[in-house]
């Protein structure tokens, strides 16, 4: 579903990424770690096109991402994308949120957009809230309307970029529930995330990324079990004191 | 020493022979609203456009917009106006020339509203490209990700946000637009400013004259802003506080 072939990046002098490769296959759920400033962001946005990258391929549902040819806002309708700080519109009401794009993108009439908002509206417990806007809701709120956004486009696969790290701690599982019931449904899930809680339970394989290269890339037992590099094991115990 | 105010003398037939004062004033009125309300409306259209190209990942279109802005907004208004009315016509193919010294209608008119919107335009551009920046990153990018073309991005997601950013600094501008139009007079306008030296020229009335120009345009200055407050207010949005983060 998700192929990253060699991929490398710069910012200018800077490589933020060196020759990553991994493989996402429909139905997985790879959770990616590492380090803050390893590249996580950055090889997560290359996925759909949101930061170009130099050399290598990224292959999504067999599209080139890099290819110039490529429909990036097609491909990008297709590939649903939930972000640290939510991006709710907050212009928007939540169920305009929810439509703007299947009415705008996918072409869907008002009705159509509005039964499909209200459902995944419904399905993340918020139904309650439809007509709120985005700086009415608590963060996890707001993190579970934009799940629901992103669901709402019939997205063939989802990204996650550290979706609770800026949530208050109470809120934390009501997001990571509303994933991990995606995962169970057998959502294509690349989630960038340090609940490693989520990871034991829901993934299938755990990435570690460190100063722009994929160092580890492991079935999730294996990884838990026994970490071959290093560095991902100093990580590990770091993140698992707390 | 004694202030005479003679406030009737804006009933008096004027010595111009065109009706009573009140009526010079007047019709300065009706040229200072067409002018200003003409250039902010080219204003608002031209300085969104160049905000916006200052903003595009396109490096040569965002320096086109930063030249515009450098050019209009470090030039005296008053030296633009000059240069629109009498040289601009010189420079243009001969044809053009001679068809805006003798038949363009309205010429000073015409000239003072195009040069004043452009001028605006520039500041308004700075505004509109400050409010952009002022919004999260992120906004960009969950647009894009949700498969927004650019434009669409811009003009649903973007702009909608960064015009709420802006109100308060636009009325500014929009006051601003009142105030420099009497720049005109300089081309000849008949505007308000120009009508008051008018008056004070055939009546001698110093003072009356004065104070009810100035009494007009902080009208004019209250009711813009008032209009811009309600605007703002319509505008609103619940939760969000400006539109940023
Ligand atoms: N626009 C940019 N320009 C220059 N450097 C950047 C830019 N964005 C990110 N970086 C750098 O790239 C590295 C990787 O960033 P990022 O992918 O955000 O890391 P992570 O998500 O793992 O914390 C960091 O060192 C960061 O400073
Ligand atoms: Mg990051």
């Amino acid at each position: 579903m998700i192929d990253i072939n060699n991929v490398s990046k710069w910012y200018g002098q800077f490589q933020v990424l060196t020759d990553c490769s991994t493989r996402i296959n429909k139905g997985e759920v790879v959770v990616v770690c590492g380090p803050s400033g390893s590249g996580k962001s950055t090889l997560i946005k290359c996925v759909n096109g949101l930061e170009p990258f130099q050399s290598g391929t990224i292959l999504v549902d067999g599209t080139s991402v890099g290819a110039p040819k490529t429909n990036l806002p097609k491909l990008r309708s297709r590939v649903g994308m939930v972000f640290q700080h939510f991006e709710l519109f907050p212009h928007l009401s939540i169920t305009e949120n929810l439509c703007l794009a299947q009415m705008k993108v996918l072409g869907r009439n008002h009705e159509e957009a509005h039964n499909k908002g209200l459902q995944l509206l419904d399905r993340v417990g918020l139904k309650a809230h439809a007509e709120k806007f985005p700086g009415q809701l608590s963060g996890g709120q707001q993190q579970r309307v934009a799940i629901a956004r992103a669901l709402a486009m019939d997205p063939i696969a989802m990204l996650f970029d550290e979706p609770t790290s800026a949530l208050d701690p109470e809120m934390i599982n009501e997001v990571l529930d509303v994933m991990t019931q995606l995962a169970a449904e057998g959502m294509t899930m690349m989630c960038v995330t340090h609940e490693m809680g989520f990871a034991r339970r829901v993934a299938h394989r755990v990435i570690f990324m460190d100063h722009g290269q994929i160092v580890e890339d492991a079935a999730k037992d294996e990884f838990f079990g026994s970490p071959r590099s290093e560095r991902a094991q100093q990580f590990l115990s770091k993140i698992l004191q707390h | 020493m004694t202030l005479n105010l003679n406030w009737g003398i804006l009933l008096e037939e004027s010595a111009t022979g065109d009706g009573p004062y009140w009526t010079l004033l007047a019709t300065g009125l009706q040229w200072t609203l067409a002018t200003a309300l003409t250039g902010w409306v080219i204003a608002l259209l031209v300085g969104s456009i160049v905000g916006v190209l200052r903003t595009l990942p396109y490096r040569p279109l965002a320096l086109l917009g930063d030249i515009y802005v450098e050019v209009f907004r470090n030039i005296p208004l008053l030296v633009q106006l000059f240069f629109w009315f009498f040289v601009w016509p010189e420079v243009v193919p001969q044809e053009i020339g001679r068809w805006m010294k003798q038949d363009m209608p309205y010429p000073e008119f015409i000239t003072a509203a195009l040069g004043l919107g452009w001028f605006t335009a520039a500041r308004v551009a700075e505004q509109v490209k400050s409010g952009i920046l002022s919004l999260p990153r992120g906004q960009k990018n969950a647009a894009l990700a949700l498969g927004f073309s650019l434009p669409q991005t811009y003009r649903l997601v973007i702009l909608p946000q960064a015009f709420r950013v802006v109100i308060p600094p636009l009325t500014s501008e929009f006051m601003n637009i009142f105030k420099n139009s009497a720049a005109a007079l300089a081309i000849g306008l008949t505007e308000l400013t120009f009508q008051m030296k008018q008056m004070v020229e055939y009546s001698n009335e110093v003072i009356v004259s004065i104070a009810a120009v100035t009494t007009i345009y902080m009208t004019l200055a209250f009711a813009v802003n008032r209009g811009m407050a309600w605007l703002e207010k319509k505008a609103r949005v619940p939760g969000m506080i400006g539109g940023g983060r």
